[in-house]
């Protein structure tokens, strides 16, 4: 999933990736996309080892990291005029909930809200926004007609990419684009509860 | 000219019952602990805590929680420190949930003079809840206001004497904000220098928004 995602990353890209799957983007993205963490720096570069770990590079999950040469820094106020203004090419996030109008639920279930940290900043404000998840949750369906969480943003959601496919959020509605080899879209329109439009040019998704 | 260096006791004192402390760091990482000290010495209790998490439970901030010297939080995540997570589910510490960048711009309103601040960010979430949404030329905008508290505590790379500031890496995040945000402002810094070591260009924080600083 991770590896899918980072195909939509282009050279000059400035990308900010969630915890869990999406942070595995970095080991795909082409040369030249730069990480940006809410924390305050573009420039994240790998998991810092032995004495380069020092508290002054830590991502906002806490891990410390190695700082790319032409790496900025800025405060938290910056950061998110940097989210919100649109500066950053896209944003990878997992999800708990997607909508067929591609409103992501991804912070809270009822009854434990912990907190969005920068969700809600970052599906408002960068350009492109890629939900990483598994298609169903225990069989059950986390694409939906509507969310029953509590929502990170509404109608944000531009592409979902999933262990079985890739699907895309339209005006027209969501249109499967990708499949893993062997799997049907017939299969897939069983696991998810809005009407999927199977795209012309349906395409085997990469391994 | 004089130095804002002040000792450990008169920073103590500054505490009192019912205050908000602002806090600078992000999880766990840019926190002025050495500051975290003086409040917990002060016995000061009913606190609001304005910061942008809660840090781990008994690490950094969660030390005042663990502590039981907080009434009240208000920051945009408090997850990773599970005895907060605990207090709020009981019902013995109210939480006010932001979204991280509205708590940011929050906070830099609440300490460049203005009322508050019109982002897109919780439009259609919960975070509109009690919120009043302005019209601009036809666009809904969510009115955040301003957030300011009575002491901040910022964490520094360095200080000089009259407050002039610099940070290193991430431990910047909330920091300069914290700065700005307060009654009155208090400073750890890692290191302590001279006037003057810090070129007039490489500073963060200008020592205007800075009242005292720790002494080691």
């Amino acid at each position: 999933m991770a590896k899918r995602a980072a195909a939509y990353f282009a050279a000059g890209d400035i990308v900010n990736l969630g915890i869990g799957v999406p942070s595995l983007c970095n080991n795909y993205a082409p040369p030249g996309v730069m990480f940006h963490t809410e924390n305050g720096l573009i420039g994240v570069g790998p998991l810092a080892e032995g004495l380069q770990r020092v508290e002054s590079f830590s991502n906002a999950n806490g891990m410390r990291f190695v700082p790319m040469p032409g790496a900025s820094v800025f405060d938290s106020a910056e950061s998110f005029a940097i989210v919100r203004s649109g500066r950053l090419a896209a944003t990878v996030l997992g999800g708990l909930q997607v909508s067929e109008k591609g409103d992501l639920a991804n912070w809270a279930r009822p009854g434990k809200m912990v907190g969005m940290g920068g969700a809600m900043d970052l599906v408002n404000g960068a350009r492109k926004v890629i939900v990483t998840m598994e298609l169903t949750a225990k069989g059950a369906p986390k694409i939906l007609k509507a969310c029953t969480y509590p929502l990170t943003g509404a109608a944000c959601v531009d592409h979902i990419v999933t262990e079985q496919c890739v699907i895309d959020v339209t005006p027209e509605g969501l249109v499967l684009r990708e499949v893993l080899d062997g799997v049907t879209p017939e299969e897939i329109q069983r696991q998810v509860e809005p009407t999927l439009v199977v795209a012309d040019d349906l395409a085997i998704m990469a391994a | 000219m004089s130095s804002k260096l002040r000792t450990k006791d008169e920073i103590v004192a500054l505490f009192a019952d019912g205050q908000t402390i602002v806090v600078g760091g992000f999880a766990n990482h840019g926190v002025p602990d050495a500051l975290i000290d003086c409040v917990l010495d002060s016995g000061a209790r009913h606190l609001t805590l304005l910061s942008n998490d809660t840090g781990d439970a008994d690490l950094t901030i969660g030390r005042l929680v663990h502590a039981g010297r907080v009434d009240k939080v208000v920051a945009s995540h408090i997850g990773m420190n599970t005895e907060t997570v605990a207090l709020v589910a009981s019902g013995k510490i109210e939480v006010t949930l932001v979204p991280q960048g509205s708590l940011a711009e929050r906070m830099r309103c609440g300490g460049a003079g203005l009322g508050g601040v019109l982002t897109k960010t919780g439009l259609g979430t919960v975070a509109e809840k009690g919120k009043t949404i302005v019209e601009v030329d036809g666009e809904r905008w969510l009115l955040e206001p301003a957030l300011r508290g009575d002491v901040g505590l910022v964490r520094a790379r360095s200080a000089d004497p009259i407050g002039n500031l610099t940070y290193r890496g991430t431990c910047r995040n909330f920091n300069p904000l914290v700065a700005r945000a307060a009654a009155v402002t208090v400073v750890e810094a890692d290191m302590l220098v001279e006037l003057d070591e810090i070129e007039g260009d490489s500073v963060v924080t200008p020592g205007v928004y800075v009242d005292m600083i720790l002494a080691k």
